[in-house]
């Protein structure tokens, strides 16, 4: 949506006149009406009551998401945020409604998600003395948040929320979060809002060295065998097209980080798979055949590189970054390109020449085919045995033709979705990928829902990680969401499992579950549920699933022991990546 | 990056906006990776609204420039610079704190305190107050002289250093102000 027409829009609608006498509670809706919210996924309590009052008032402008805890109310804004490019808005009251919270604000940081989070203090006078539902908030999310702010008196709630939605949106995003004392939002004053337009110690984007992009462009336009890594940044900057060019212009190949799914549509002839531990041969192997590494908007975690001592050692790595502590930080940068990847690569682009790598691509289809071959169709086309998560994945692939938004959790069935679902559009893969969040998926389905009405929303879980926030089922039918949730059940914390056989010798410690009957749960829940447990029904079970008008459980009972492969061992070199 | 690498001095200077809460957030970037603090100082600067923090640490190159990377990256810190130990004037201050009557019957005290650049700050009844500015070992050395007459009480304050180079404060502050705003500005314009 136009920025400008939502502002004038929402003034109209609201009448938001310049300078009003009102209380914190109501400057803080109208200071969020004013950035163009218009969704707010939270849970009262005490001290946010005067807020939720004010909510209530509003309820023509704004549409408030009751979750069923706090966890669910952060992912869900994360899900939006992802599947809209907007920042997530959540409410949660003071002490456990605030620490409630922190996982799924970790998870926004590490995975650069912008949003805003709103939590409601005690009383001023209060502040530090154990009172009832009082904690020190401030302290316990500075680690994990990119900026926050104690409220304690209402004349500073629209320069708060201002700097809220400029610091969690600009240069690399990142959740913000304010705490708001109960004095200040019942405490009334003269509302004016300005948006923020700077602040002197905060630099969001780098200055780019156009040096450095010539140096790289001549890097590039003398490289044999140039390999890209697409990352996250990439979708943030919205600069997939440019992307795109840089790869078709010099003819380089492109690997996407877990992350970076959905950077580079999936049939592309220069796409070449996902790079990491459970990632494709090819990229994994070949990224220690390159000479030119271009990684943009990616930051070299461990589960890309594996041995950083084995990693790349013989190429000359260009990175692009819009964070200057990601440089050096796990892999030296040879040449660093600082800057928002969108405004890199155009820069860089017109100094690229044409160029064609054929000899390099051909080893680059040949690992693939013995990938394919070996694991590829092993886990996708199965003739016999049990179903198997890749299948069911496949199948979701063809039935939804690469137009859905794809939810998936952690663990196996993440690393599978990641693997065989084939995107095509931008943002329509949505997973926990740096924190790892267990039970991040049903939450930030119906977030992305909620983002993306018209869209399918598949979101695909274990049957461990659903446990952890499945009360959100209830969310998602008091709101009318029509998410499709597949449970893939192996009655096993699978990926945990998967290396308690590989590197404890097969000890299962605690990792078999007992688990409840899911389409029972779903039908308590009054959503429609099937179970499928033979591969002659699975087709059919998806086909029914997705026509389905309304949010959907599908059980699906996949094999109990499969692994993951290829797989890089942790702490190994990506040149060491097992393909059993 | 994967061998140790060898550790040394380094004076990390950081300007924030005199904010609640600015020296835990820059704080806890150490603590986070388990990096000792060997001296710390907070103060305000020439410029009102701004406060300085000086942290000394021992550590390995790389690891002190990733540090600061992470409190440059803090959203309300104006500039954070790492220094080697030449790069800095630098001065501790420390206070002795002594038994008058030693002082009085014993001259030794007084020598020491006039050959070493230091001062008596105060005399009363009971005790006398020494003090002494200068680096660590200065100090050190004088607190080693001074214990065979019974120190009563010891106490030294974090470094504070003063860049070598010729920039100053307000014109740094003028500098970030002139680039972000405009910076930002486009930023805004583009992330709306």
């Amino acid at each position: 949506m136009n920025k400008m027409e939502t502002e004038s829009t929402i003034a109209r609608k609201s009448k938001v006149s310049e300078k009003v006498n009102i209380s914190g509670s109501e400057a803080v809706i109208r200071s969020l009406l004013k950035e163009g919210v218009d969704t707010i996924f939270g849970y009262p309590g005490g001290a946010i009551m005067p807020i939720y009052d004010e909510l209530f008032k509003y309820d023509d402008k704004v549409s408030h998401i009751l979750t069923r805890h706090e966890q669910g109310a952060v992912h869900a804004a994360q899900g939006y945020s992802r599947a809209s490019g907007k920042v997530g808005v959540c409410f949660a009251t003071s002490g456990p409604g605030a620490t409630n919270l922190i996982t799924g604000i970790a998870d926004a940081q590490v995975d650069s998600t912008p949003l805003v989070c709103i939590t409601g203090q005690v009383q001023s006078f209060l502040l530090g003395s154990s009172a009832f539902q009082e904690i020190d908030i401030i302290g316990i999310s500075m680690p994990i948040t990119k900026w926050n702010f104690q409220v304690t008196k209402a004349e500073e709630i629209p320069e708060a929320i201002a700097r809220a939605f400029y610091i969690a949106r600009s240069g690399r995003p990142g959740p913000v979060l304010i705490d708001i004392t109960k004095d200040a939002q019942f405490e009334l004053f003269d509302f004016k809002y300005e948006f923020c337009k700077g602040i002197r110690s905060y630099r969001p984007i780098p200055e780019l060295d156009l040096e450095k992009v010539e140096e790289a462009a001549q890097l590039i336009n003398s490289a044999k065998r140039p390999f890209i890594l697409a990352g996250h940044g990439i979708l943030l900057a919205k600069a997939e097209e440019e992307l795109k060019s840089l790869s078709e212009e010099a003819d380089i190949p492109v690997a996407a980080t877990l992350l970076g799914l959905s950077t580079i549509p999936d049939n592309h002839k220069n796409y070449v798979g996902m790079l990491g531990m459970h990632g494709n041969y090819a990229p994994n192997i070949l990224t220690n055949e390159c000479d030119v590494l271009i990684a943009i908007g990616m930051r070299f975690d461990d589960r890309v590189t594996g041995n950083l001592s084995k990693y790349a050692k013989q190429a000359k790595v260009i990175h692009i970054e819009i964070d200057p502590s990601e440089i050096n930080k796990n892999v030296n940068a040879d040449i660093a390109l600082l800057g928002d990847a969108k405004v890199v690569l155009k820069a860089l682009n017109s100094k690229v020449e044409k160029a064609k790598h054929p000899e390099w691509f051909s080893k680059f289809a040949s690992l693939r085919k013995i990938e394919h071959d070996k694991i590829i169709i092993q886990d996708t086309k199965p003739d016999e045995g049990e179903i198997k998560m890749g299948e069911v994945v496949n199948l979701v692939s063809e039935q939804t033709k690469g137009e859905a938004i794809i939810v998936s959790d952690v663990g196996q069935h993440q690393m599978m979705t990641a693997r065989y679902y084939k995107f095509y559009k931008p943002n329509t893969h949505i997973t926990s990928g740096g924190l790892g969040t267990m039970g991040f998926a049903l939450p930030a389905a119906f977030g992305a829902k909620m983002a993306q009405p018209d869209k399918q929303v598949v979101a695909i879980v274990g049957d461990g990680g659903v446990q952890m926030t499945i009360q959100e089922l209830g969310s998602i039918v008091q709101y009318h969401m029509a998410v499709k949730l597949i449970i893939l059940n192996n009655n096993f914390l699978g990926m945990v499992r998967q290396w308690q056989q590989l590197f404890f010798e097969k000890r299962y410690a605690s990792t078999e579950l007992v688990n409840p009957a899911f389409t029972e749960i779903a039908k308590g829940y009054g959503i429609k549920s099937t179970k499928i447990d033979s591969r002659d029904k699975l087709a059919k079970g998806i086909e029914e699933m997705l026509a389905h008008d309304g949010s959907y459980v599908l059980e699906v009972s996949v094999e109990k022991e499969e692994n993951i492969f290829p797989m890089i061992p942790s702490g190994a070199a990506v040149t060491d990546i097992r393909l059993e | 990056m994967e061998q140790k690498e060898q550790e040394e001095v380094f004076t990390i200077s950081v300007l924030t906006e005199n904010k609640s809460g600015m020296l835990n957030a820059v704080t806890i970037i150490f603590s986070r990776r388990k990096m000792n603090i060997e001296a710390l100082n907070v103060s305000e600067t020439e410029v009102a609204g701004v406060s300085r923090i000086t942290i000394v640490i021992k550590s390995a190159f790389a690891r002190a420039e990733q540090v600061v990377k992470q409190i440059e990256k803090l959203i309300d810190v104006l500039g954070a610079f790492l220094y080697r130990e030449a790069e800095m004037y630098y001065q501790e201050i420390a206070m002795f704190k002594m038994s008058t009557k030693e002082f009085l019957n014993n001259n030794t005290i007084e020598r020491l305190v006039r050959n070493n650049g230091a001062r008596i700050l105060v005399i009363e009844k009971e005790h006398i107050i020494i003090e002494k500015s200068g680096h660590r070992k200065e100090i050190r050395e004088l607190r080693e002289k001074l214990e065979p007459f019974g120190l009563l009480e010891y106490v030294r304050s974090g470094r504070i250093a003063i860049s070598k180079s010729k920039r100053k404060t307000h014109a740094f502050l003028k500098e970030l102000e002139k680039t972000n705003y405009f910076k930002s500005e486009n930023n805004y314009q583009k992330e709306n």
